[in-house]
């Protein structure tokens, strides 16, 4: 079996590049090259220009922060600090220092003394890191690090994992599955297929200008109609005729042309229902359809619409809930507007 | 009409009910427990209660702590405790460095090598300790196979004295015990997480010193349970030392069995096994303050 397929990306010093993927994508086997604990077939590591993939992982100099967080449970929360600085025959003056510095930086000040297991999750997590960054490693790997915790702390950590990151300019390799996480908090992001990169980019990229289907279902949510190209774009977008007889234009995620099968994805913010008589016409700069709401879901922040379209199926809608905006009732007849810069389309059958 | 009070927050039942489970568990644990409980008694504690009350007693006289005193006042018996002791700490030493090694190698092997391994491991268990300690006879006699090899090498001009001395008992003892601190250590070492080695490379420690600092600390409760099994069934082992050991290497459990079937004198059998078992458990006792030190340091689970 074969983990990892094909992984090429180039990190800059200093960025937080993300590695994300669902469960069996490979990105952890890409990470563990990264940090020693596998070993590929072919390929090479460069850290800083110089090859590593030969070496075992304590001659790499990265710091790696593990999903178990792995915190020696022997060890008091000063002695699991300071034990990289130990093995690397450290003064002990400096130590003392260096260990008191980044207990600051995550926040765990006084809390030198105790043992691992006279502490919570997050605040395991957080030696795991301190440990991590005290020996100041070339680059930080970090293997679903945040995995383990709850959602409230989970989303209070992500941003103070980014400030520290930012404060101490450490190059960051993060592994997640969790899509809004690396949106949060990563300068570059790769998404992972079967052992494959999708696309790489930056958060507003990849969510904006999703390079395949997978990407576009990966990374938040999209709305999908299936249809067929029809004749040459204009102004670089191309009509596009789904097989119930809905017309729109999109632009091509790869280059496109006449007749060719493809899959259009519209997210579901970028769809606004819109008043007045609307005409499932092309205006070319405004794509418009006639729906009817089949369900409306009020989540908070904003209210989430099912959209029937007849023949081509129905769409979902998401509509802030702001002062202003009239809620749609289920069973009305709505006008949808939304964008053919906006439309995403990909080659069909090639996925 | 005035609405219905709805009322959650007097639902008090649940608290109730939550402890009626709990005490149908302590029955049930009670169940499960009182048929070894009654062997136990029946079997165990009566006998050893008879046994101390006969180790006091002496016909004709009543009451009496005259067996305790001649176990003080003459040396050999003082002498041969001492030496039960000493041999089994000597045991104790020489399982852990033969079975620390070998339970790494099965917890760090690939499973299939391992659980191979294992079955060697256990093997002997099949067999009868008495066949055992004779095949040990057989290899180390003066004209058994470990000499017949030494002197047709031309190591040495006459038989090595393997047997009838405290060598014997000691290779002896080791082998029979040696399970026990495999299985003991193994067992803990099978409990490290793979993830605390991993992480002490990651922050640099090379192979030895991850073992050192990490893998060795962890694995301190298995060393502290293995000992103490070890050092307690030294304490009261019969068969090798008196199959394999000599006249100067007699154990307290073989002076126990002389008094019973030779002299006949069991009241006398008695003081010693007590004392015996007293020793034992200051023994323990004292090295449970160590283990349980250990266990602070034990990994969650």
């Amino acid at each position: 079996m074969v983990a990892v397929e094909d992984v090429s990306a180039t990190i800059d010093p200093g960025s937080f590049f993300t590695l994300l993927g669902p469960s069996g994508s490979g990105k952890t086997t890409t990470l563990m090259m990264v940090a020693g604990f596998a070993y590929p077939t072919r390929g090479e590591v460069f850290v800083d220009g110089r090859p590593v993939a030969g070496l075992p992982p304590q001659k790499r100099d990265l710091g790696m922060v593990f999903q178990s967080y792995a915190v020696f449970p022997h060890l008091t929360v000063f002695d699991n600090i300071a034990f990289p600085l130990q093995i690397r025959r450290a003064r002990r003056a400096e130590i003392r220092q260096r260990v008191g510095e980044v207990l600051e930086l995550v926040r765990l000040t006084g809390y030198d003394r105790r043992l691992p297991r006279q502490l919570s999750g997050g605040e395991q997590q957080r030696v795991a890191l301190a440990r991590a960054l005290v020996f100041r490693p070339r680059v930080l790997l970090m293997d679903e690090p945040l995995g383990a915790l709850d959602k409230k702390l989970r989303a209070h950590m992500q941003l103070e994992l980014k400030h520290i990151q930012r404060h101490l300019h450490v190059t960051v390799i993060y592994v997640t599955h969790d899509q809004e996480e690396a949106l949060t908090m990563s300068d570059r992001v790769a998404v992972m297929q079967r052992g494959r990169i999708e696309q790489v980019g930056t958060p507003t990229e990849l969510y904006e200008a999703p390079a395949s289907r997978f990407v576009a279902d990966f990374l938040g949510e999209s709305n999908f109609v299936d249809g067929l190209v029809v004749g040459a774009p204009t102004a670089g977008r191309w009509l596009v005729r789904a097989a119930g007889g809905l017309e729109f234009r999109g632009v091509g995620a790869v280059p496109l042309q006449d007749g060719q099968p493809v899959t259009a994805a519209v997210r579901p913010e970028k769809l606004v229902p819109v008043e007045g008589p609307a005409g499932a016409t092309q205006t070319g700069t405004v794509n418009t359809c006639k729906g009817t709401v089949e369900e409306a879901i009020y989540v908070g922040d904003a209210t989430r619409y099912r959209v029937g379209l007849g023949a081509d199926g129905a769409v979902t809608v998401k509509v802030p809930n702001r002062l202003g905006l009239r809620q749609h009732g289920e069973g009305e007849a709505v006008a949808l507007a939304w964008s053919p810069d906006e439309t995403r389309l990909f080659p069909r059958g090639a996925a | 009409m005035s609405p219905t009070p709805v009322v959650v927050a007097d639902t008090v039942a649940p608290v109730d009910r939550s402890l009626a489970p709990e005490r149908r568990d302590a029955v049930r644990y009670l169940l499960i427990l009182l048929p070894a409980v009654l062997v136990l008694l029946a079997l165990f504690v009566y006998p050893l209660l008879g046994l101390v009350d006969r180790s006091v007693y002496k016909r004709g006289e009543g009451y009496t702590l005259v067996f305790y005193g001649q176990i003080w006042r003459v040396p050999v018996y003082l002498q041969v405790i001492g030496r039960t002791f000493r041999t089994a700490a000597l045991v104790t030493l020489m399982c852990l460095a033969l079975g620390y090694p070998l339970a790494y190698l099965l917890a760090t092997l690939r499973p299939r090598v391992a659980r191979l391994l294992m079955i060697v491991v256990v093997l002997p268990f099949f067999t009868s300790i008495i066949v055992r300690t004779y095949a040990w006879m057989v290899l180390l006699g003066r004209n058994g196979i470990v000499n017949q090899y030494v002197t047709w090498l031309g190591l040495t001009e006459a038989p090595l004295p393997l047997l009838y001395n405290q060598g014997g008992v000691l290779i002896g003892m080791t082998y029979v015990l040696l399970p026990y601190m495999v299985l003991t250590i193994y067992s803990v070492m099978r409990g490290i997480e793979p993830g605390f080695i991993r992480a002490a490379h990651s922050l640099g420690a090379s192979r030895w010193q991850a073992f050192w600092r990490v893998f060795l600390p962890l694995s301190l409760p298995g060393i502290a349970g293995g000992t103490l099994l070890v050092f307690i069934l030294s304490l009261g082992f019969f068969i090798t030392p008196a199959l394999m050991g000599g006249p100067s290497d007699v154990m307290i459990a073989m002076l126990i069995e002389r008094e019973v079937e030779f002299t006949l004198n069991w009241s006398f059998a008695s003081a010693l096994a007590v004392i015996l078992l007293v020793l034992t458990l200051i023994g323990f006792v004292g090295y449970n303050r160590i283990v349980r030190l250990e266990r602070i340091f034990e990994a969650r689970s």
